[in-house]
């Protein structure tokens, strides 16, 4: 166990070297407007933007342009061009919102996506079954970005039941800042309780024929034992991996879209500010953030992968 | 004789499917005495796990049609209630499946699925007496160091190992009745013989009345009283041991007989076979079922025979062929033994 989390830690030092790597050299190869230009503003003299390219090394040689740069990463000293504060700064300010945001919306997807998956398995080919299989389709078809605002039209503007928006501290005022997540929860929640409910049932059906389910009925277990026990146990193996890794993606800042629409003050709304103005550090210091949550989550549910299922064991046979 | 403590009487399972009814098991009787081992043989598809699966109840589905009786002690089943049935099940009747490999959860500990059969008939025993119960019941089943193996997952068991730990489970409420559905089919020859001496003596221990469900003749010669050789949902012979072992009347049976092997005798040059393959339920040929793959089809077949008796000193040794006793003493011998002659073509090659 110690073995394999030193190894797994020496991997994801690799994952994030290569993908710092992979981020500089994209952005160094696309086109782009001058850094320094930008630096400099509008009316700004060819003798100043020259000074800043060489104050900030715009001129190095690439590999010691990145050189530069990781050791600022390492030291907390990533500034972002516009304003110029450090990088850190703006993602530690946006972890809570990104945090509340995303714990909150998976914890609701796993939990209906389970029910209404394990419904729908128990009951496969009756009604209830097509109708939270209707529900599910509708879930996973519903884009984001169309969600958000019907859910905002109706709920904040006409019905004024919740706020338009934006994040309060959980520190500042607790009732506010559950008032203001819940409908950013259900937007981001809702396609993930339809994609594991529809992934729970077929599951559960596959794990319903196995031999196993069988001998847990000869012994004379009730259709519940069997059904929570055995079936739903089982079938839950996979589904734990997708929610770790789904888990870890979101709160990487893939939740831009509704982070955008709910104005959440978020890694998502800050990683598309970024690629807006197509600066490198916010990209990088974003990009580094987001591999390291997505390469954590991994190793976590490799660990609980192993705690689920007993066949599996962490360490030497793990490499195979 | 005793009465009989499991009276299967005119049973028969059809499946409702999108290509019409599939008739699993068709007019399936016999009954299982205290004591006693009823072999049911035939190949995948004749319906003999069918048969063992609806005496316990376990092939109620909503596509499932289920006619005649099971009695179980004058108690009939097939109307019984599904939580009657689920109580019943390890309880008085227990099953040891084919494939220890599948049959145990992955997940979860095997005493621990142990424990879980006994406490969901006899929810007042504490875990620790319920763990005693099973390291008691490894034991009896030869399983070594059990104290301690009761611990382990089933990857961590051998397959034979596994099977005994399958048998300790089907043990674990001392039931009236073992089903044995092709216990031994998955293990390699020498476990194989292990299991089946294990079950005979359990058998013979405990009373246990035995169906054991196989393919396997070898096997139904090592423990077997009687016997009911199934083909395509139908009994078509039935008999003590020795009656159809020595005595075989219906066709198909001498193919089975053909198809061992035998240690005793000089190597065959090929091993014989029966040629073809069962049919489909959903189509079946008008008739004996086995007629097109039977090279002694005559014009009698097109109609099927009822299960008779056709020896008068032995009446209940019953089979389903037309063919007289002095022709099918005459036609079953092939070279020297019984067996089934080299077909006609039976259909293209």
């Amino acid at each position: 166990m110690t073995r394999f989390i030193a190894r797994r830690l020496v991997g994801m030092v690799a994952v994030l070297f290569a993908v710092s790597v992979i981020v500089f050299v994209v952005f160094m190869v696309l086109p782009k407007q001058n850094p320094a230009q930008s630096l400099a503003g509008k009316n700004a003299t060819p003798l100043l933007v020259k000074n800043i390219e060489e104050e900030w090394g715009f001129d190095d040689p690439l590999p010691q342009q990145y050189l530069t740069m990781m050791k600022k990463v390492f030291t907390g000293e990533l500034i972002q061009y516009e304003p110029r504060i450090p990088v850190s700064d703006r993602i530690v300010e946006g972890i809570p919102a990104t945090f509340s945001l995303t714990i909150g919306a998976a914890l609701i997807w796993l939990f209906f996506g389970l029910l209404l998956g394990y419904l729908s398995a128990i009951r496969a080919g009756g009604w209830l079954d097509r109708i939270l299989t209707g529900v599910s389709i509708a879930g996973i078809s519903i884009p984001v970005f169309l969600l958000g605002p019907v859910l905002i039209y109706v709920f904040a503007n006409e019905l004024e039941i919740f706020p338009n928006g934006q994040y309060v501290a959980f520190g500042e005022d607790p009732g506010e800042w559950l008032n203001h997540l819940i409908l950013p929860w259900i937007t981001l929640a809702l396609l993930s309780i339809g994609f594991y409910s529809r992934v729970v049932r077929s599951n559960m059906l596959d794990v319903m024929n196995e031999d196993y389910v069988r001998t847990a009925r000869a012994k004379g277990l009730s259709e519940r034992q069997v059904m929570t026990r055995h079936v739903l146990r089982n079938s839950l193996i996979p589904v734990i991996t997708l929610f770790g890794l789904d888990f870890g993606a979101t709160i990487a800042g893939t939740a831009i879209i509704t982070e955008s629409i709910y104005s959440i003050d978020g890694i998502g709304l800050y990683a598309a500010e970024a690629v807006a103005k197509f600066e490198l550090p916010p990209i990088m210091g974003v990009a580094l953030y987001g591999a390291f949550f997505v390469v954590l989550m991994n190793m976590i549910v490799d660990v609980v992968y192993a705690y689920l299922d007993p066949r599996v064991r962490l360490g030497e046979s793990a490499s195979a | 004789m005793s009465a009989p403590l499991l009276s299967v009487q005119g049973l028969r399972v059809g499946f409702a499917t999108e290509e019409g009814v599939l008739q699993a098991v068709d007019g399936v009787s016999f009954d299982l005495r205290p004591g006693e081992v009823v072999a049911i043989v035939g190949e995948s598809g004749s319906g003999k796990s069918v048969t063992a699966q609806t005496i316990i109840g376990l092939t109620r589905a909503n596509n499932a049609r289920i006619e005649g009786s099971v009695k179980l002690g004058g108690k009939e089943l097939t109307s019984a209630a599904d939580a009657e049935m689920q109580r019943l099940r390890g309880e008085r009747i227990a099953m040891v499946f084919q494939d220890p490999m599948t049959s145990f959860n992955p997940v979860y500990r095997l005493g621990d699925q142990i424990v879980e059969a006994i406490r969901a008939h006899r929810p007042d025993t504490s875990k620790r007496s319920a763990r005693e119960r099973v390291v008691e019941l490894f034991e009896a089943v030869g399983i070594p160091a059990a104290e301690r193996r009761v611990d382990d997952y089933p990857h961590e068991f051998s397959g034979g190992m596994r099977q005994r730990a399958m048998i300790a489970m089907a043990l674990a409420l001392e039931p009236e009745v073992l089903i044995a559905d092709e216990p031994t089919t998955a293990l390699d020859v020498t476990i194989q013989a292990q299991i089946l001496s294990l079950l005979e003596q359990l058998n013979r221990e405990r009373n246990l009345a035995t169906i054991l469900i196989t393919h396997d003749l070898g096997v139904v010669a090592e423990v077997a009283d009687r016997v009911l050789v199934m083909y395509a949902g139908k009994v078509v012979e039935e008999g003590t041991l020795d009656e159809i072992f020595y005595d075989p009347q219906h066709p198909y049976t001498w193919g089975l007989l053909g198809s061992l092997t035998r240690l005793d005798l000089p190597r065959p040059h090929r091993l014989p076979q029966i040629a073809g393959s069962p049919p489909s339920l959903l189509d079946l040929p008008q008739g004996c079922p086995f007629r097109p793959r039977c090279p002694h089809e005559f014009s009698k077949c097109p109609q099927y025979p009822g299960l008779e008796a056709g020896l008068p000193d032995s009446p209940n040794h019953r089979d389903r062929c037309w063919l007289t006793p002095e022709e099918k003493r005459e036609k079953r011998m092939v070279e020297g033994q019984i067996g089934l002659e080299a077909p006609r073509q039976v259909g293209p090659a």
